[in-house]
C-alpha cells in the first residue's frame, strides 16, 4: 500500500511550437502521488500546472521524460485501455460539456465507448452517487446550473469506473457555495471507490482541503515539493512559495 | 457632507418565454465617499445594480425605480445623450476582463487618450501628457513604452490597471468596479487593489466593489451589501463581516476551505425559501450632518 | 399527435410536457428542442411569410397537375402573347400561345428539384471537406483547403459553364455544375467552426473517452457545423436558383419545352419589349422564392445559431 503508485513522472518537460515559437511549459518535473492518495499542484496562471495533466492525457502531444501510470510506461498514444482508468475534469462546466447533447447522451455514450453492459442501470447508479435526482438524466447542459454541469462532468468521469481522476481547477469556476458540495463530493467519492486523484488549482485553501501532499509550479518549474501539514503552518523553504501562502492569507485579513 | 449617490427601490425584470425573471428586485442603497462592497453568488443580481446604475441594461431587459440621484440629479429622468455624459465622465466602470474592455486595434495611450478627450476639452499634446501620468499613477513601470503597446502583449494585472488608469482619468466621482481581480493571480490581485484603493482614497471618489469573493471584500471595503436572489439580505460594516448574522452570509463564510485550519467536511449552505422572499433591506446611510 | 390537439386543455398540458424544463425520455427531450426551436421561428414574423411562401411553393408544386387550369404544354397559335387576365390566360399566353400560370406551376416543380439536389450535395461536399480540414490538420488541411482555394478562384458561372458544355445541356449537369461551384464556401465555413470547436473542452473530454477522430467528426462536430450550414444554404438558396436560371437562360439549363423559369425568361426575352409579361411573371417567381428562401435563412439564424445560446 505505501509504496504503491498511481502516477509517477520523472523529468518531465513539455513545449508548444517549433523554432521561434518554441515555449517550454514544464521544464523537469518529476513528482509521484500514491495509490488511492491525493496531490496538488498549484501555481499562478502559466505556471505550466495544467500543461503536466495534459501531457499525462496526451492532448498535449510535445513531451519528454517519463510518465508511468498504475505501474504502465506512457509512449507516444493513448490507448483506450488507458483511458478507461484515468479520467479528468476540466475546469469550466460551460465548456465541457456538448451544447446539443443530453446528459443521457454523454455518459451513455463513454459507456458505449468502453463496452460496458446495462447502460440503463449504470447511468442510474451514477446519477445518483453525484447527487442528480433521475430527472436530470434528459435534460441539455442549458437546463443545469454550473454545479449541476460540474456534477455531471464528474459522473461522466466517474461512469466508466476509472481509478485515477485528474482535477482541472474543478472548481474555480463555481461559487463558494456549490465549491464546498463538490469538494465533499470529490472526498466522498474518493472514499467510496479508492480513487487516486491529481488536482491542480491556483486556490491553496481548496489544494489544502483536498490535498495531502503538494507541489508548488512556477513558470514551468516545480519550486517546492511539501506536505500538507507544512503547508498548513506555512512553513515554506523556497521564496515563491512563501509568497503564495502570504498573499493567500494576508487578503483575508483587514488591514 | 452628502451622499454621492442615492438608490431607491431599484428593480431589473427580464420577461422571458417562461414568465419575468426578476434579476433585482426594489433593493435601496446610498454611497457616500466610501468603498461599498456589493457580494454574492451568480445570479444574485450583483453585476445587474452595476450596470443599472449606469442605465446599461441591455433589451429585453426592464429597469424601474423611485429614484437614482447622483448628487440630487435623478439620473432616471437624463436623455440617452445627456447619459453618455455621466458615463465615464461622473461614473466609471472596470469590468472583470480586461480584453474584452480594451479596442484590441488600438494602441493602450491611444486608447486612454480618447477617453479623456471625449469628456474634456484638451489638447492632444496635453492628453499624452496626462495619460502619462496615469499610467505613472497606476504603478505601470515604463509608461512610454505602455502607450505605446496594444493590448494583447499585456499580461492581465496589467490590462487591469491600464483599465483603472482609463476610468479614473476623467476623474469621476464614483467607480464601479464589477469583479475586477476575479482572473487575476493571488499575488496580482493584491497589488491592483493596493492601487486601487490608494487613487480612490487620494481622489475623494466612491467605489462600488461587486465581488463574489466575501475575503476580498472584507478586507477592502468599508461597508457590505450582501444579496441574494435580488435582494440585499443584509447589510454591514466590512471588518464585521465575519460576525454577520444572516444564515445565507454565514453559511458563504463557512463554506470557504481555510488555509490553516483543517476540516473533514465543508459547510454546506443549506438554502431557505423564505431569503427568497423576505423584504429587501435598505442599504441607505444617512449622510452624517457636519 | 391530431388526437391530442382537438381539445384545448390536451392542447396546453402538450404544450407544457413539451416545453417542461425536466424532460423524462430520450423522445421527449428531442422532441422538446425541436419545440423549441419552432417558438423561437414563431415569433419571427419575417421568417414565419418566408416559410408560408415556401410552403405555398411546394403545395403548387405537388399538386400541379390539378391545380394548373391548363396544360403547360399545350400550344394554342391562335392565343399567341395574350396579356394577363385576356381569355382566360390569368398571366397571360406566351409566344406559343401556352399558359404562362401553369407554366410556372409545373415550373415550380423543376425549381424545387434544383434547389434540393443542391442544398443535399454542396453543404455535404463542403461538411465533410472542411471538418475534415479543420479537425485533422496538417498535411489533410493543406490539400483540402488548396483543393477548396482552386474551386473557389473559379468565377462561378465561367466554371458551371464549362462544365455543362463539357457534359452536355440539362437540370442534372446543370445541377452537378452549380454544386460543384458551391461546394467551396461550405468547406471553408465547416473548417472555421470545426477550428474553434476542435480545442474545446466538450471535445477533449470525448477524447479522454478514447473515441477516435472519425466518431469525434461525425457524432460531436458535424451537429455543431450543420446549423451553421444551414443557415448559409437557405441564405444562398436565392444565389442558387438565381445561377439555375441563369444557366436556363443561356440555354444550358432545362431545355424546352421545360417549363424551368430561367429558360421561360430566356424565350421570353425577344418579346420583353411589345409583351412585358412573358418574362415579368417567371422572374416575379423567381424573385418571390429567393426573397422567402432569404428572410427564412435570416430566422433560422436567430434560432440555430449557438453563439445565441448564451
Amino acid at each position: 500500500m505505501t509504496k504503491e503508485l498511481g502516477i509517477e513522472i520523472e523529468k518531465l518537460n513539455v513545449w508548444f511550437g517549433e523554432g521561434d515559437t518554441h515555449v517550454n511549459a514544464v521544464i523537469d518535473a518529476s513528482f509521484s502521488v500514491k495509490k488511492g492518495g491525493s496531490f496538488g499542484l498549484v501555481g499562478e496562471s502559466g505556471s505550466g500546472k495544467s500543461t503536466v495533466l495534459r501531457a499525462i492525457t496526451g492532448l498535449a502531444p510535445d513531451w519528454s521524460g517519463k510518465i508511468t501510470v498504475l505501474d504502465e510506461v506512457l509512449g507516444e498514444t493513448r490507448t483506450r485501455n488507458f483511458y478507461s482508468k484515468v479520467q479528468m475534469v476540466f475546469q469550466d462546466p460551460y465548456a465541457s460539456l456538448h451544447p446539443r447533447q443530453t446528459i443521457d447522451h454523454v455518459l451513455s455514450e463513454a459507456l458505449h465507448l468502453h463496452g460496458f453492459s446495462e447502460p440503463d442501470n449504470r447511468i442510474m447508479k451514477v446519477l445518483n452517487d453525484v447527487g442528480l435526482s433521475q430527472g436530470f438524466r434528459f435534460r441539455y447542459p442549458h437546463q443545469l446550473s454550473g454545479g449541476q454541469r460540474q456534477r455531471v462532468a464528474i459522473a461522466r468521469a466517474l461512469v466508466i469506473e476509472p481509478e485515477i481522476l485528474l482535477l482541472d481547477e474543478p472548481t474555480s469556476a463555481l461559487d463558494v457555495s456549490v465549491q464546498a458540495e463538490i469538494l465533499n463530493l470529490l472526498t466522498d467519492l474518493q472514499a467510496e471507490r479508492a480513487l487516486t486523484y491529481l488536482m491542480v488549482s491556483h486556490d491553496l485553501a481548496v489544494v489544502g482541503h483536498m490535498c495531502s501532499e503538494i507541489a508548488v509550479m512556477n513558470q514551468g518549474e516545480i519550486v517546492e515539493l511539501l506536505d500538507v501539514e507544512d503547508m498548513r503552518a506555512l512553513k515554506a523553504i523556497h521564496p515563491y512559495t512563501q509568497q503564495l501562502l502570504d498573499a493567500s492569507v494576508q487578503r483575508r485579513r483587514v488591514d | 457632507m452628502t451622499n454621492l449617490l442615492e438608490v431607491k427601490n431599484l428593480c431589473v425584470n427580464f420577461p422571458t418565454r417562461n414568465g419575468v425573471v426578476e434579476a433585482v428586485r426594489n433593493i435601496s442603497f446610498s454611497l457616500g465617499k466610501e468603498r461599498l462592497g456589493i457580494v454574492g453568488e451568480s445570479g444574485s443580481g450583483k453585476s445587474m445594480t452595476g450596470r443599472a446604475i449606469l442605465r446599461l441594461i441591455k433589451k429585453p431587459g426592464i429597469l424601474t425605480a423611485d429614484y437614482i440621484k447622483l448628487e440630487g440629479q435623478d439620473l432616471l429622468k437624463l436623455s440617452e445623450r445627456e447619459m453618455r455624459g455621466v458615463r465615464g465622465h461622473k461614473i466609471s466602470m472596470v469590468m472583470q476582463d480586461p480584453k474584452f474592455s480594451l479596442n484590441p486595434v488600438m494602441r493602450i495611450g491611444d486608447q486612454i487618450c480618447e477617453a479623456y478627450q471625449l469628456h474634456s476639452k484638451v489638447s492632444r499634446k496635453e492628453a499624452v501628457k496626462k495619460t502619462i501620468e496615469m499610467l505613472e499613477a497606476v504603478l505601470i513601470r515604463d509608461p512610454e513604452r505602455v502607450f505605446k503597446s496594444y493590448p494583447h502583449e499585456m499580461s492581465g494585472g496589467m490590462g487591469q490597471r491600464i483599465m483603472i488608469a482609463m476610468m479614473l482619468i476623467p476623474d469621476p466621482q464614483i467607480l464601479i468596479a464589477d469583479e475586477p481581480t476575479s482572473a487575476l493571480d493571488v499575488t496580482v490581485q493584491k497589488e491592483v487593489l493596493e492601487i486601487m484603493d490608494r487613487l480612490v482614497r487620494e481622489r475623494g471618489m466612491g467605489l462600488i466593489f461587486i465581488s463574489h469573493d466575501l475575503n476580498v471584500v472584507s478586507a477592502f471595503c468599508d461597508r457590505v451589501l450582501i444579496m441574494y436572489a435580488g435582494r440585499i439580505v443584509e447589510t454591514c460594516r466590512a471588518d464585521e463581516l465575519s460576525n454577520a448574522k444572516h444564515p445565507y452570509t454565514q453559511g458563504l463564510l463557512k463554506s470557504l476551505p481555510q488555509l490553516e485550519r483543517r476540516v473533514d467536511r465543508l459547510a454546506v449552505l443549506q438554502r431557505d425559501e423564505a431569503w427568497r422572499t423576505a423584504p429587501s433591506v435598505s442599504g441607505i446611510v444617512e449622510p452624517e450632518r457636519a | 399527435m391530431s388526437e391530442l390537439k382537438t381539445s384545448p386543455e390536451t392542447k396546453q398540458s402538450l404544450h407544457d410536457w413539451l416545453v417542461s424544463d425536466a424532460p423524462t425520455s430520450r423522445r421527449q427531450a428531442k422532441l422538446s428542442s425541436y419545440y423549441r426551436a419552432w417558438l423561437t421561428l414563431k415569433s419571427n414574423p419575417m421568417a414565419m411569410f418566408g416559410l408560408a411562401i415556401l410552403s405555398g411553393l411546394l403545395f403548387i408544386a405537388a399538386f400541379a397537375p390539378w391545380l394548373a387550369p391548363a396544360d403547360p404544354f399545350e400550344q394554342d397559335l391562335a392565343a399567341r402573347l395574350l396579356p394577363p387576365g385576356e381569355g382566360g390566360y390569368i398571366f397571360g399566353s406566351d409566344s406559343l400561345g401556352r399558359d404562362i400560370l401553369s407554366r410556372l406551376m409545373y415550373g415550380s416543380r423543376i425549381t424545387l428539384y434544383i434547389v434540393a439536389l443542391v442544398a443535399l450535395m454542396a453543404p455535404i461536399v463542403g461538411l465533410f471537406v472542411g471538418t475534415a480540414a479543420g479537425y485533422l490538420g496538417g498535411w489533410v488541411d493543406v490539400v483540402l483547403m488548396r483543393i477548396t482555394d482552386i474551386f473557389l478562384a473559379f468565377p462561378r458561372l465561367v466554371l458551371a459553364l464549362a462544365f455543362v458544355s463539357a457534359l452536355g445541356a440539362g437540370i442534372e449537369n446543370a445541377v452537378l455544375a452549380i454544386v460543384l461551384t458551391a461546394w467551396p464556401p461550405y468547406a471553408r465555413i465547416a473548417r472555421a467552426e470545426t477550428l474553434t470547436i476542435r480545442n474545446a473542452d466538450f471535445i477533449h473530454a470525448i477524447k479522454l473517452q478514447g473515441a477516435g477522430a472519425m466518431r469525434i467528426i461525425t457524432r460531436h462536430i458535424w451537429p455543431l457545423c450543420i446549423s451553421s450550414l444551414v443557415i448559409r444554404v437557405t441564405l444562398d438558396m436565392a444565389g442558387i436558383i438565381l445561377t439555375a436560371a441563369g444557366l436556363g437562360f443561356l440555354g444550358l439549363g432545362a431545355q424546352p419545352p421545360s417549363p424551368e423559369w430561367g429558360a421561360m425568361i430566356s424565350a421570353g426575352r425577344k418579346f420583353i419589349l411589345d409583351h412585358w409579361w412573358v418574362v415579368t411573371m417567371p422572374g416575379l417567381a423567381i424573385f418571390t422564392v429567393s426573397l422567402a428562401f432569404n428572410l427564412l435563412g435570416d430566422g433560422l439564424r436567430d434560432v440555430l445559431d449557438p453563439k445565441k445560446n448564451k
